[in-house]
């Protein structure tokens, strides 16, 4: 059984570093394929792993997870067999596993249905980026019923008072969004970043993630310092797209996950 | 055939629509990266306040009359009745306005209140190129920069708007992702705005998206259904009995219809059938789909059983379009309209019928609730008054109707 988003985020801290938690597009680059690449994500250090549950129309996603989203779903998958995957791979994974998908997906399955699927298949928590806390309610109570974490994302534009709108209803983790953007855009860890990470943690004991467009271990380090955990996703599922063919995709993505571990162990440089 | 509705003391659940957190019923909200959130509650209370100043509404009435053209002609097309062998047919005439359609009324409201919040940079979706021309058209006014995203589908089979838009200082943006047409440009406009969200307004061209768009867009097309209520009571004395309009993602019909929703007057939305509804070739989301979340709001949808969006089709690229706003979800579902549909044929066959008989070259997407209109007519007595809106004029399906009917058109 994998561990809890808590024990993820505990065992990070104990050994001094932020949390490493790579997304993969479900089914991407084949169903095969995908099985291996979380098995390797588990094996190089991810603290949380992040599936992705495919949609036709990601529109907080870049043209890279678009394409892989559109090429797992020409191969037939779906919210089901996503979870199945989920369900037998969360038993031999150290990292906790989390669900990332759009609301209609989740809708059409029917909130309860999807929220004990989720929960029986060993993910910890779900991500929902089109649900913000205003529309969460009736999922917020079957993900919770199921005893799913519900992880919201802040972003740059969001003000003080919705912040605290989004932790109420936050559980697991915070998701920082790195900038004004769709995910794969080039991030620059400057002043504003990290200004922007330290007034979403201040005041608050739930551990903050930032993601998008974090695709080197350069940049993953600079991170560390900063953010209890650091999410990788485009860069990830490029080397995947880039690989020789899905049977190399593995090897390619565990490549690029352990220079990012590394550079999330050591730390900010001085 | 739908029935009359009868008048009523009762409450009427459909008035005061949306609530403060923008739900028609069932359908409506805001359902978008947090990223946007902001953004739309400062839009929200931005219209809010327009709507309290009269001299916003003083500038865009202004703008709409001596700009735009309005009021538009309502047209009582005799030929047509005498056609069709039944009720009167009066047709509101928003194919005249300046660029041809009713989407005008939408972007120039739009544009000034970007003006007003001080943004300096518009970004715009458009399948028939409707929506784009008039919101280059308004960017142009205002001296704005503008961004249209477009479709490569839609690019090809309505390029004289593509190049309006050119003409006009905007910048089209092809998008190659999906099914190439309306759907996939709003979700790149969508990606856009996410990104420029702090210099960049959004005019999003009918009833859908996060609140308030369907509500502020439905407001602003509701002149078509407020000039038509005042000339036909005013010509005839009347209210019509039957109102009708083609629904794409449904702002002009909500536009000619919300005036009247308290009337007894029975109220027709046209659908795409595509190449009918049984192939699964088809834009009709209210007649076929289910209800979903897509673009920022719930509404009615076209998607499979894994809740995957499915591909519209249509002739005409303005209802190409698998969403319909969500105030139209609350009155079918209350039954106060009722949504029939029309073919890729049907709507080309009265296309050219009214060429023939009136003179009038309509827009494709116009020429379904034409389609319809047909039938209803014909079952109502002389007496009756069916009221069609005439959405947009036909010049840019000029070149795709000839492809389609080639040798048809020789005689
Ligand atoms: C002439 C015309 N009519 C109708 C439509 C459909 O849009 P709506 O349903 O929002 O009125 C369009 C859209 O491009 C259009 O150009």
């Amino acid at each position: 059984m994998s561990v809890s988003i808590d024990q993820a985020f505990a065992l990070a801290r104990q050994e001094g570093r932020s949390a490493f938690i790579p997304f993969m597009t479900g089914g991407f680059p084949s169903p095969e394929a995908c099985r291996e690449i979380v098995l390797a994500l588990d094996g190089c250090g991810a603290d949380v792993i992040e599936l992705g549950i495919p949609f036709s129309d990601p529109l907080a996603d870049g043209p890279v997870i678009q394409a892989s989203s559109k090429q797992a779903l020409d191969q037939g998958v779906t919210p089901a067999s996503v979870l199945a995957l989920a369900a037998e791979l969360s038993p031999r994974l150290k990292a906790a596993l989390v669900v990332m998908t759009y609301y209609n997906p989740v809708l059409r399955m029917g909130l309860q249905r999807f929220a004990a699927s989720a929960s029986q298949a060993g993910v910890s928590g779900v991500i929902v980026p089109d649900l913000p806390p205003e529309e969460a309610g009736p999922w917020l109570e079957a993900a919770r019923g199921a005893g799913l974490d519900t992880i919201f994302m802040a972003a740059p534009t969001t003000p003080p008072e919705r912040l605290e709108v989004i932790r109420e209803c936050c559980r697991g983790f915070l998701y920082y969004v790195s900038m004004t953007g769709v995910t794969g855009a080039g991030l620059n860890v400057d002043q504003e970043l990290a200004r922007g990470v330290a007034r979403v943690r201040q005041g608050s004991s739930l551990p903050v993630a930032v993601g998008f467009g974090v695709a080197e271990a350069a940049q993953a380090r600079a991170l560390a310092g900063l953010a209890d955990g650091v999410i990788v996703g485009s860069a990830l599922v490029k080397r995947a797209q880039q690989a020789a063919g899905p049977g190399q995709a593995a090897e390619a993505v565990g490549a690029l996950a352990r220079e990012l571990a590394q550079g999330l162990a050591q730390g900010p440089s001085v | 055939m739908p029935r009359l509705q009868p008048s009523s003391t009762e409450p009427r659940p459909w008035s005061q629509q949306p609530d403060q957190a923008g739900r028609f019923g069932a359908y409506g909200g805001r359902f978008v990266p947090e990223t946007l959130m902001p953004a739309l509650g400062e839009l929200a209370a931005a219209y809010d306040e327009a709507l309290g100043d009269p001299a916003f509404q003083a500038e865009l009435d202004e703008l709409l009359e001596h700009y735009a053209g309005r009021a538009t002609p309502l047209y009582e097309a005799r030929n047509l009745s005498a056609n069709w062998g039944g009720a009167r047919v009066f047709l509101k005439r928003e194919d005249l306005t300046h660029t041809g359609a009713h989407k005008i009324n939408n972007a120039l409201g739009q544009v000034l209140l970007a003006k007003r919040m001080g943004k300096k940079r518009i970004i715009a979706e458009t399948g028939a190129g409707q929506h784009g021309v008039a919101t280059a058209t308004a960017a142009a006014l205002m001296g704005l920069d503008c961004v249209v995203y477009m479709g490569t589908l839609d690019m090809e089979r309505q390029a004289l708007n593509v190049t309006r838009m050119r003409m006009l200082g905007t910048r089209v943006e092809p998008v190659t992702s999906g099914s190439r047409s309306l759907k996939d440009a709003v979700n790149e406009a969508l990606r856009d705005w996410v990104t420029n969200v702090r210099t960049t307004h959004y005019i999003l061209g009918s009833v859908v998206g996060p609140h308030p768009y369907p509500r502020m867009v439905r407001d602003f097309q509701a002149v078509i259904g407020r000039e038509a209520r005042a000339q036909i009571l005013a010509r005839t004395g009347r209210l019509p009995d039957a109102l009708m309009a083609c629904v794409g993602a449904g702002s002009n019909a909500i536009g000619l219809f919300h005036p009247f929703l308290d009337d007894p007057v029975q109220m027709i939305g046209v659908e795409a059938a595509g190449l009918g509804l049984a192939t699964g070739k088809h834009s009709a989301s209210l007649s076929a789909g289910t209800p979903g979340v897509l673009h920022g709001c719930s509404l009615y949808l076209l998607q499979d059983e894994h809740g995957q969006v499915t591909e519209a089709h249509s002739i005409a690229a303005g209802l190409d379009y698998p969403g319909v706003g969500p105030e139209h979800g609350l009155l079918k579902d209350l039954g106060r309209v009722s949504y029939l549909t029309a073919t890729d044929e049907e709507a080309l066959e009265a296309f050219m019928e009214l060429a023939r008989a009136e003179g009038i070259i309509p827009a494709l997407e116009s020429s379904h609730a034409l389609a319809r209109a047909k039938d209803v007519a014909s079952v109502l007595g002389s007496e009756a008054m069916v009221l069609v809106c005439l959405s947009g004029r036909g010049d840019k399906d000029v070149a795709q109707v000839a492809e389609r009917l080639g040798a048809r058109l020789e005689k």
